[in-house]
């Protein structure tokens, strides 16, 4: 029960001002974890499209879940943790690129299936894309010291198979 | 095609509504409003002396007869004067709509003259806003503020309205109905979470009904008292659902929590089946959660999805409004015929009696000193427990609850979530509003009354007679009952070293005061003043400086570690209970 386990929650927002701020005054009033939140209007224009990445006990998720139903300019949620989901979060990441780092970091962006988007002669920059683990493993695998910078997105979230969220 | 400014379809849509008082306060941003008030009869506008006021008068007139209760204030001083009165409302789930004056569209963001953002100040304490940016949308933003204010679990709604949407003009055209597609409250229970709830309230050997102010904000009382006396269980109410079962009836067993009796903590302590209707578990009711009704399973009616296991875990939750929910309940016990365990009953009523031959509201008389409890007994027994009661708080709201017995709903209206001292004196002038021909009384303290006491001029002005109850102990009686159990007596600016005279005071506005401090003035008094129908009359009790409240759940307790006057013996709290409120 009080293990905090990590939750990607999708959510249908009406695409409204200040609708945003709701959600996000929310988590700051009732002291709930945030970790990361995307938002993005959907083919919908009517609506936006939020995920949030939260954690917490079983009884935390369940308040939170109730509190953003709550919400009037919440339409719909979906907690992708409770179902077989894809999660993809975006990264660019600027690294040092010289000498020998060069073909190494080259060499890095291929096994984790990167994309060099532009080149200097003393840096890359990467984009990648997977889930929070895979982001963090390449950080990982990256010397600190070439790391220049670093652009995360948070993560976002689609249910596998037939099941989709919408109105 | 006829054009109408803003204002005059703000006044309309309130028309419409049904809107019969606008409690408010003019200014600037809200200058074409008032405008269009001028020339129209329908909706009348109450001025109050403070935006504070105009929104606990408009709360005291909604929690009086059920409608919602409307506001209108300026932009900036007159938006934030308000936030009180808007945080009340939204912790008791009062129905309020809330119209704020803004400065012009073209200006927001400007730091113009009196701008706050409205919108974001009050988020956190509506249970929805809206800014108008087009006059187009006016009418219907409106339909929807009444429309979420006042279904599912009702709270306050703003509406911000920027001068030049006031003034701009718009066809008029108010929608009959609206559907907002996120927002559908469910008001009818799940039948099988009904079923499953009805075999294990039926299967309790030691039950007990714990409801709270749903029961009233959804007027089902009628449904509560017919389940109550069908199943012929104890039934105990927190201080928002006084009156929503009849405090006279011999199977209630008053009110539980801190300042509970000893028969509703006990019994909830030692309870098997605890079923809790429209209530929110909250931590003045529940104590120490970890030592809540240790033996219980637990069913929870509710409409607010987020009030059921936020506190404490639940066995059935039925989410639905409180008559639907045990209407239908009833007729599964009706259809089928079912009947409690009647021997288990009769034990438990046994064990129930016990706890009450305590009688743990007792209090020791005395002929020198007026006793704040015996005022508030003479107050039932001269009104015949038919006044409609506000209160503010502190000590004397726990008095008032404790020894008035109301017998029906709506006529105990007191802060119970926020605890806003100064909200009593608006609020009976708000239910007097609503009932003119009752008897309406306003509890107060030394200090809560000092909150709001320009209201003296309003209630003279519109001549809502109120019969203001003043229990004057000198003191910040109830912070000073904590400095004293808690604080070893270090009584920091608890006590009043001024106080104004309240009996020339109440004159110097136009209504009649008296001082009463000898015991056998008390009845007389009330009897008197009760009499002048169309005075508003302070009466200034000087009571006993140092009467505390008894019982009490000190915090960091569980239920059945409850403090009794006649031991009146003062435990230091528990550690950790002292960062608890
Ligand atoms: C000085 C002081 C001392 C206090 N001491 C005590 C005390 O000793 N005992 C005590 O009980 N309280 C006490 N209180 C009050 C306490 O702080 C809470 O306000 C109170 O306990 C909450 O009451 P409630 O559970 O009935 O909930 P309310 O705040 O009345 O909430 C109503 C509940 O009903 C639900 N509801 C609304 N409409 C419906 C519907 N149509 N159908 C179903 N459900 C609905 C809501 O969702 C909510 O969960 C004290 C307050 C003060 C200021
Ligand atoms: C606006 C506000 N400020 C402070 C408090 C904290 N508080 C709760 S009860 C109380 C004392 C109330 O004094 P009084 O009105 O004289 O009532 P008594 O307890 O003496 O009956 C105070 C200061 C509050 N509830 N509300
Ligand atoms: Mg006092």
């Amino acid at each position: 029960m009080n293990n905090n386990n990590r939750h990607l929650i999708s959510i249908l927002l009406e695409n409204e001002a200040g609708a945003l701020s709701r959600v996000a005054n929310l988590f700051s009033a009732r002291g709930y974890n945030i970790e990361s939140l995307t938002v993005a209007p959907t083919d919908d224009p009517t609506l936006s499209r939020l995920t949030l990445v939260t954690s917490g006990n079983e009884q935390v998720i369940e308040q939170i879940v109730k509190q953003l139903n709550k919400l009037i300019d919440v339409v719909k949620l979906i907690d992708l943790s409770e179902t077989d989901a894809i999660e993809r979060e975006l990264m660019l990441i600027k690294t040092r690129a010289n000498g020998e780092q060069r073909a190494e970091m080259k060499r890095l962006a291929d096994i984790f299936g990167g994309r060099i988007l532009d080149v200097t002669d003393a840096t890359y920059t990467i984009e990648l894309t997977g889930d929070g683990e895979k982001l963090d493993n390449f950080l990982r695998a990256v010397e600190r010291d070439a790391i220049l910078e670093v652009v995360r997105s948070g993560a976002t979230g689609i249910a596998r198979g037939q099941k989709a969220l919408h109105i | 095609m006829e054009l109408i400014t803003g204002a005059e379809i703000m006044v309309r849509c309130l028309k419409e509504e049904g809107v019969e008082y606008l409690f408010g306060y003019p200014g600037g941003a809200v200058l074409h409003i008032y405008d269009a008030l001028y020339v129209q009869e329908d909706v009348k506008h109450i001025l109050v002396r403070h935006e504070q006021a105009a929104l606990h008068a408009a709360d005291g007139y909604s929690r009086a007869c059920g409608k919602p209760g409307v506001a209108l204030v300026t932009s900036g001083p007159g938006l934030t004067n308000a936030i009180t009165g808007i945080a009340n409302a939204y912790m008791d789930s009062v129905p309020l709509v809330v119209f704020s004056g803004q400065v012009p569209t073209a200006l927001i963001g400007n730091d113009a003259f009196q701008e706050v953002d409205a919108v974001g100040i009050t988020r956190p304490c509506v249970k929805h806003n809206f800014l108008v940016r087009d006059i187009k949308n006016l009418a219907e933003t409106i339909k929807k503020a009444f429309f979420i204010a006042t279904t599912g679990r009702p709270g306050p709604v703003l509406i911000d309205l920027p001068k030049d949407v006031t003034i701009a003009k718009a066809e008029y055209h108010y929608p009959k109905k609206v559907k907002l597609r996120s927002y559908n409250p469910t008001i009818k229970g799940h039948a099988g979470q009904i079923r499953k709830a009805v075999d294990m309230i039926l299967s309790a050997k030691r039950p007990i009904i714990y409801t709270g102010g749903g029961v009233i904000l959804s007027d089902g009382s009628p449904e509560l008292v017919e389940l109550t006396q069908l199943l012929g269980y104890p039934i105990t109410n927190t201080l928002m659902g006084l009156g929503a079962y009849p405090a006279t009836d011999k199977q209630f067993i008053g009110m539980l929590g801190m300042h509970g009796t000893y028969e509703a903590n006990m019994a909830m302590h030692d309870c098997d089946v605890l079923i809790a209707i429209g209530a929110r578990f909250d931590d003045r009711v529940t104590g120490k959660i970890e030592k809540f009704c240790p033996s219980a399973r637990i069913v929870h009616v509710d409409i607010d999805p987020s009030s059921i296991s936020k506190n404490v875990q639940v066995d059935i939750p039925i989410v639905g409004s409180v008559p639907n929910v045990l209407r239908a309940m009833i007729s599964v016990i009706r259809d089928e015929k079912l009947k409690p365990d009647a021997e288990a009953l009769g034990k438990w009523w046994r064990q129930i009696d016990e706890w009450r031959a305590i009688k743990s509201l007792n209090y020791r008389q005395s002929n020198e000193v007026i006793k704040p409890q015996f005022v508030i007994q003479k107050l039932y027994e001269v009104t015949q427990g038919q006044a409609i009661i506000a209160s503010d708080v502190g000590q004397h709201q726990m008095w008032a609850a404790q020894y008035y017995h109301f017998d029906r709903p709506r006529q105990w209206i007191n802060s119970g979530g926020l605890g806003t001292m100064g909200f009593g004196l608006p609020a009976a002038m708000g239910a007097k509003f609503a009932f003119p021909d009752q008897d309406v009384a306003c509890v107060t303290g030394d200090g809560s009354i000092q909150m709001m006491l320009q209201e003296l001029a309003t209630m003279k002005q519109y001549n809502t007679p109120v019969k203001i109850v003043n229990l004057n102990n000198g003191y910040l009686g109830m912070v000073r009952q904590w400095q004293e159990f808690f604080y070893q007596k270090r009584y920091c600016m608890t006590y009043f070293e001024s106080l104004p005279d309240f009996v020339m005071l109440a004159e110097a506005y136009g209504h009649v005061g008296m001082r009463i401090d000898k015991p056998r003035d008390v009845e007389g008094a009330l009897r008197e003043a009760f009499a002048m129908k169309d005075r508003t009359v302070f009466l200034d009790f000087i009571t006993d400086q140092t009467e505390n409240v008894f019982p009490m759940i000190p915090s960091g307790g569980g239920q059945n570690e409850m403090l009794l006057a006649e031991r009146d013996e003062m435990v230091s709290t528990h550690d950790e209970g002292m960062v608890l409120l």
